[in-house]
């Protein structure tokens, strides 16, 4: 379908202080289950070769990545075409234990935020009330917030390259938003 | 008259000059002038008028608690009243106008409310202006709004954009002279994270004016070093023009930073909002200066002593040639040396204490200057401005003995500390009776969610007036903070402040203290709201004993500036009026924001495209694309028609009903709410949520269902699908969506924590279109299908999942219009695309985008209910003949007992009927049928109400549902129902008759649907 399948925003950007980018389709699979059965760590194990985060961490897997959401909800982060395949070999590798699966991939916009440490995490803190000190919030965990009027998640990749997920039907607010925070000007010269 | 001397001012930039004008009057300052100072060193003296009698006033103040000197900044799009002239930094193309005057400021008609001040006293407004009643609307408020008032409200469009900023740190710093600075030292060395905020663009506070030296050098290199060394502390941020504007639970601050007011047009955002969490908040704000209340202490010219100083020393500027000193304690005593070492004249220093002997008030003997003790000031003359000052003895009741020719007055009745912060969350206060002003009492801190105080006050702010003190508290209260945060700071040497010593100050709060009543009507307390010391006192008299109510009734501290400088003096006299001690009578009460901050800095980046989020379908573009008419509903925007050119939206919505009924039409449907419910559990649970029976449901089946509070109410409504044993897919109302699935999760996380049942909110991962009409299967079948979406596989009240086009699709056989309906549910990333396939497909049908007031009529032809129109919170299904859609085989579902109780099952309950007037018009909204008699109130009895109503294409006539007693017993009958129409021009409005019908007005057995 990625002929007519399109992401919210089909990859727009804005450029200030630091760069913003809708990224595009995303692959997005929603998985509520026991997370400390040994059967969900497997399911994840196999499917995105990866290990159970602890909370709050995102860890890294096979083209994608497993983000903790709450203690019994994780996200996986994969290829848009795959989603739906993963969603369904996790609910195969979960039965006959209580859990969830869900193909959330068109729900969500994605953004990639890039630039210098402190402009990225200085853009950030005009929208979130999140703590975006380095030392709070390193690479390697996610934090689910709020992105002024709307909720959302956000982590960074690398100390320069941060990623945010919001709902599709806000996606635009989003990038207005983070356009706006980003405009020249703006600098605040505070992390 | 006040000027710029030839040298000096340590805050100015002399080699760089700006031009501004003021009042339409092009002037010059200096880079680093305030607007205030720029005003002085112009001569311009007279810088707005009072709020009540209009006088001329003169600035008070060098700082933030001005009450006087407001200005309308800025013209047209960059216009904000009442702007301090003492805290707006000068720029070159500023612009500023004085308030409060007509015609002119020089010459005011208002000021006659001077010779009429004795009419006008305390309570003026509520005594005088209470009859004749209509009086006060028609007359007395319009006049009183034209007469009072401060700047003016701006006209055009703030082009100036605002911002919040998110910040976390262990210690808040306000204030950033010497005591916050040496706060900040021990903070930084602790390894705590410091946000330290100055209000003003510069560090230090007063030390430098006052003369103090810091370990043996000046006040000046130490601050210097000092910021210099706070800087190379990561841990440590500065940050000038930022005010700690308030202090609330759990730490939470919020700091008003003004960016660009001193550049505005640089692409920077004007001000910023820091909104922050910390552990501690030390407050270094330091003290304000009282006023003396003397006769005439509000003419122009006359100003606190520590303004007068400020002026000379930062800004090189004379407030006068002559400047007499009037005091009660010996800091005033440094404003007589400044003025004198810049050269100028003290003819004498009015001293109201009966001795004076301190270093300071020696080292001004010695300069020449005349000391008067025990003598205070019995009147000032002069209009509008200083001509010369008359001395009376302080100890009498105001016989001049002496006249001293003077232009400036400097006064001070000592300072009260800054305990502002202290006291926004509930820290109290103790009365230092030795140096006459409250301070925080360290045994009642405000305190956090732990029961812990998290405010110190550091220095002056704490009390620790004098130079010498202020540090060694700072470093004190910094390190109580910290400790409570679990940092400490390695000992260190705390820095030595040094200045001269001062003999006690004497609590003065009338001057003379014999004063009578012409003398006491003259001495102004609050100058913003022209109140006065007989003010209090007559509020005392009349028996306002309370603190707050007098201020209420008198207006002292409700001006803009909050009774900075009156708040102490006013209750001093009120005190004094009852016969109580100041601390018995008390302070009213400290709010945010410490000064005034924007309305853009609150409101931040929301505003214009972003004021608020707007959710946007995947189909949303189009619908802008084809000029929809847009409705709001929740937070997402659908077309509530598509109006063609020239089309009236009434004729757009019969077009598009026709087009559906008569063949196809295409209906966005993806704001409605989708939730997914799973688990062992969940046909339990869904037999819970629902009235009606769901866990019979079989896979592939759809079923309507209603959900109702547990308090019987309807709540929402929709169609669930069983996509397998584990899973039903729960629709919803557009704004149902989050609302409901809370209220599943509320259930299933607080009382039926043991059920195994999963929900998710996929609302958005789909979009979904109705496709409506006689040619809605024909449309679908020549897209192509792997379905069979004849009747007979797929029956009305069935789904299937399967490809359409070329697209993912679920397809429910469901339909809110009576004809032949097809709800596609494809993934949100095909959506737009299934929607352009659908009218390509569709263009030889005739396929037709409907909006939603297209489907409010044809749910409306057919009877069905609208959460929200035939429901209001107070409707139960079976008012609205919804018994079938209840389950009597279940023992339980949320409403059922409610349902049970007397008043949801008594018969005189208003139920659902369908109306149609005689006279085929359309029914006025919200409508009441009328009955015989008028009720206890005498009003009309009424017997029913319009829930909603509509002109039908189909039917060509007015159709309405509506709620009536005894309703469905009473078909044929016919009812008045009101209108607001009157019958002729200046008749009452008249009433429209309507018959009570079946609501089904449309295919009453369902046939269309089902083809």
């Amino acid at each position: 379908m990625s002929d007519i399948a399109v992401s919210a925003l089909d990859g727009a950007r804005a450029k200030g202080i630091v760069a913003v980018h809708e990224m595009g389709l995303q692959g997005m699979v929603s998985v509520r289950a026991d997370l400390g059965e040994a059967q969900t760590a497997r399911a994840i194990a196999d499917v995105m070769g990866a290990a159970m985060p602890d909370p709050r961490r995102i860890a890294p897997g096979q083209g994608g990545a497993v983000a903790w959401m709450s203690p019994d909800e994780l996200l996986i982060l994969c290829p848009h075409a795959e989603a739906e395949a993963k969603a369904a070999s996790l609910a195969e590798k979960l039965a006959g234990m209580h859990h969830l699966a869900l193909n959330l991939s068109d729900a969500r916009a994605m953004f990639e935020i890039t630039g210098d440490e402190g402009a990225l995490r200085d853009v950030l803190s005009k929208i979130t009330p999140a703590d975006l000190s380095a030392e709070r919030l390193a690479p390697g965990e996610m934090r689910r917030t709020r992105l002024q009027q709307v909720p959302g998640a956000l982590w960074f990749e690398t100390p320069t390259s941060a990623r945010i997920i919001c709902f599709r039907s806000v996606a635009q607010y989003v990038f207005d938003l983070l356009a706006m925070a980003a405009k020249p000007g703006g600098e605040v010269g505070y992390h | 008259m006040s000027t710029r001397l030839a040298t000096g001012g340590r805050l100015i930039d002399r080699s760089h000059h700006v031009n501004f004008r003021f009042n339409g009057k092009t002037m010059r300052g200096h880079a680093g002038d305030t607007l205030a100072s720029a005003l002085l060193a112009n001569g311009q003296t007279i810088m707005g008028r009072s709020f009540k009698y209009h006088r001329p006033r003169g600035v008070m103040t060098s700082g933030a608690e001005e009450p006087n000197a407001l200005v309308n900044l800025g013209e047209g799009a960059r216009l904000e009243p009442n702007q301090r002239a003492t805290t707006t930094e000068v720029f070159d193309g500023l612009t500023a106008r004085s308030q409060n005057h007509w015609p002119s400021l020089e010459w005011d008609i208002g000021e006659v409310n001077v010779l009429a001040a004795r009419f006008l006293p305390a309570g003026f407004y509520y005594k005088t202006f209470i009859h004749p009643r209509p009086a006060w609307k028609h007359v007395f408020e319009p006049f009183i709004r034209q007469s009072a008032g401060l700047g003016q409200a701006p006209k055009t469009r703030d082009v100036d954009r605002y911002e919040h900023f998110y910040a976390h740190v262990d210690v808040v710093i306000a204030g950033g002279g010497i005591a916050g600075l040496q706060a900040a030292l021990e903070a930084g060395r602790a390894g705590a994270r410091v946000l330290l905020c100055e209000q003003t663009a510069h560090w230090g506070g007063r030390a430098p004016v006052d003369g103090v030296r810091i370990d043996g050098v000046p006040a000046e290199d130490w601050i210097k070093e000092t910021v210099e060394a706070l800087e190379k502390m990561d841990n440590v941020h500065l940050r000038p023009r930022c005010m700690v504007a308030g202090v609330y639970d759990h730490g939470y601050i919020t700091a008003y930073e003004r960016v660009a007011d001193h550049a505005p047009g640089t692409d920077a955002p004007r001000h910023r909002l820091w909104r922050i969490r910390t552990g501690q908040v030390i407050a270094a704000t330091g003290a304000l200066e009282r006023p003396l209340s003397f006769p005439g202490n509000d003419k122009p010219g006359v100003m606190l002593a520590s303004a007068a100083r400020d002026y000379v020393v930062n800004y090189g500027v004379s407030v006068g040639d002559r400047t007499v000193i009037v005091t009660n304690n010996d800091d005033a005593y440094r404003t007589a040396l400044a003025i004198k070492a810049a050269g100028l004249d003290v003819p004498c220093i009015v001293d109201a204490r009966p001795d004076a002997d301190g270093p300071l008030v020696q080292e001004a003997r010695a300069l020449g200057i005349p000391v008067k003790t025990g003598m205070g000031i019995a009147n000032v003359k002069g209009l509008r401005g200083v001509v010369s000052v008359q001395l009376c003895r302080q100890a009498g009741e105001g016989a001049v003995v002496e006249n001293v020719v003077c232009d400036a007055v400097a006064m001070s009745g000592g300072w009260s500390p800054v305990v502002h912060l202290w006291s926004h969350c509930g820290g109290k206060l103790t009365w230092d009776a030795d140096q006459a002003f409250f301070r925080p009492d360290h045994a009642r801190p405000p305190t956090n969610q732990d029961g812990a105080g998290f405010v110190v006050c550091a220095g002056a702010a704490d009390g620790a007036l004098h130079a010498a003190d202020t540090l060694r508290n700072a470093s004190l209260m910094a390190r109580k903070a910290l400790e409570v945060c679990g940092k400490s700071a390695p000992d260190a040497l705390v820095s030595q402040a040094t200045a001269v010593a001062e003999s006690p100050m004497a609590p003065i709060w009338v001057m003379p203290q014999g004063a009578g009543p012409a003398k006491r009507a003259k001495m102004w307390l609050d100058f913003q709201n022209d109140v006065k010391v007989s003010d209090v006192q007559l509020a005392a008299r009349e028996g306002y004993e309370s603190v707050e109510h007098t201020k209420r009734y008198t207006t002292l501290g409700m001006a803009t500036d909050q009774g900075k400088l009156s708040n102490i003096n006013g209750l001093a006299i009120l005190a004094e009026a009852l016969g109580e001690d100041i601390p018995r009578v008390g302070t009213t009460t400290f709010r945010p924001p410490y000064t005034p901050i924007s309305m853009g800095a609150i409101g931040g980046e929301a505003r214009d495209e972003i004021f608020q989020p707007l959710r946007r379908t995947p189909i949303h573009g189009w619908h802008e694309d084809n000029n929809a008419y847009w409705e709001p509903v929740g937070h997402w925007r659908r077309p509530y028609c598509f109006a063609k050119h020239g089309e009236s939206h009434a004729d757009a919505v019969a077009r598009e009903i026709n087009a559906t009924r008569g063949s196809l039409g295409l209906l966005d449907a993806s704001t409605l709410g989708k939730i997914i419910v799973k688990g062992p559990d969940a046909g339990r649970f869904m037999d819970m949520l629902y009235t009606n029976m769901m866990s019979s449901l079989k896979p592939g089946r759809c079923r309507y269902g209603l959900m109702c509070s547990e308090n019987g109410f309807l709540s929402d409504d929709g169609v669930v699908a069983r996509i397998d044993d584990d899973t039903f897919l729960c629709h919803t109302t557009t704004g149902g969506a989050d609302r409901i699935h809370a209220h599943m999760e509320d259930w299933l996380q607080c009382e039926w924590w043991d059920w195994q049942v999963y929900t998710a909110n996929v609302t958005e991962q789909w979009a979904q279109i109705a496709v409506v009409g006689p040619k809605a299967r024909a449309v679908l079948e020549k897209l192509g299908s792997d379905l069979d979406l004849g009747n007979d596989a797929l029956p009305f009240m069935a789904w299937a999942e399967g490809r359409i086009g070329g697209f993912d699709a679920r397809v429910f056989r469901i339909s809110f219009s009576g004809e032949l309906s097809f709800e596609v549910a494809v993934p949100a990333s095909q959506g737009r695309a299934f929607w352009d396939a659908l009218h390509a497909a569709g263009a030889e049908f005739g396929a037709t985008a409907y909006g939603t007031e297209a489907l409010h009529v044809m749910r409306a032809e057919k009877g069905f209910i609208m959460i929200g129109d035939e429901t209001d919170g107070t409707v139960i299904p079976q008012d609205l003949g919804l018994d079938w859609a209840i389950s009597k085989k279940k023992d339980d579902y949320l409403g059922k007992r409610a349902q049970q109780r007397s008043h949801m099952t008594d018969p005189t309950r208003w139920k659902l009927v369908g109306l149609e007037t005689l006279d085929g018009s359309v029914l006025p909204d919200g409508s009441y049928a009328i009955a015989d008699g008028d009720n206890a109130n005498g009003q009309r009895n009424v017997q029913g109400r319009v829930t909603s109503t509509y002109h039908s294409p189909t039917l060509n006539r007015g159709i309405a549902m509506g709620l009536v007693l005894h309703g469905p017993d009473r078909m044929g009958e016919i009812l008045d129902f009101n209108t607001t129409k009157p019958v002729a021009r200046g008749e009452a409005p008249g009433t429209v008759k309507a018959r009570i019908v079946s609501p089904v007005f449309y295919d009453p057995e369902g046939e269309k649907q089902n083809v």
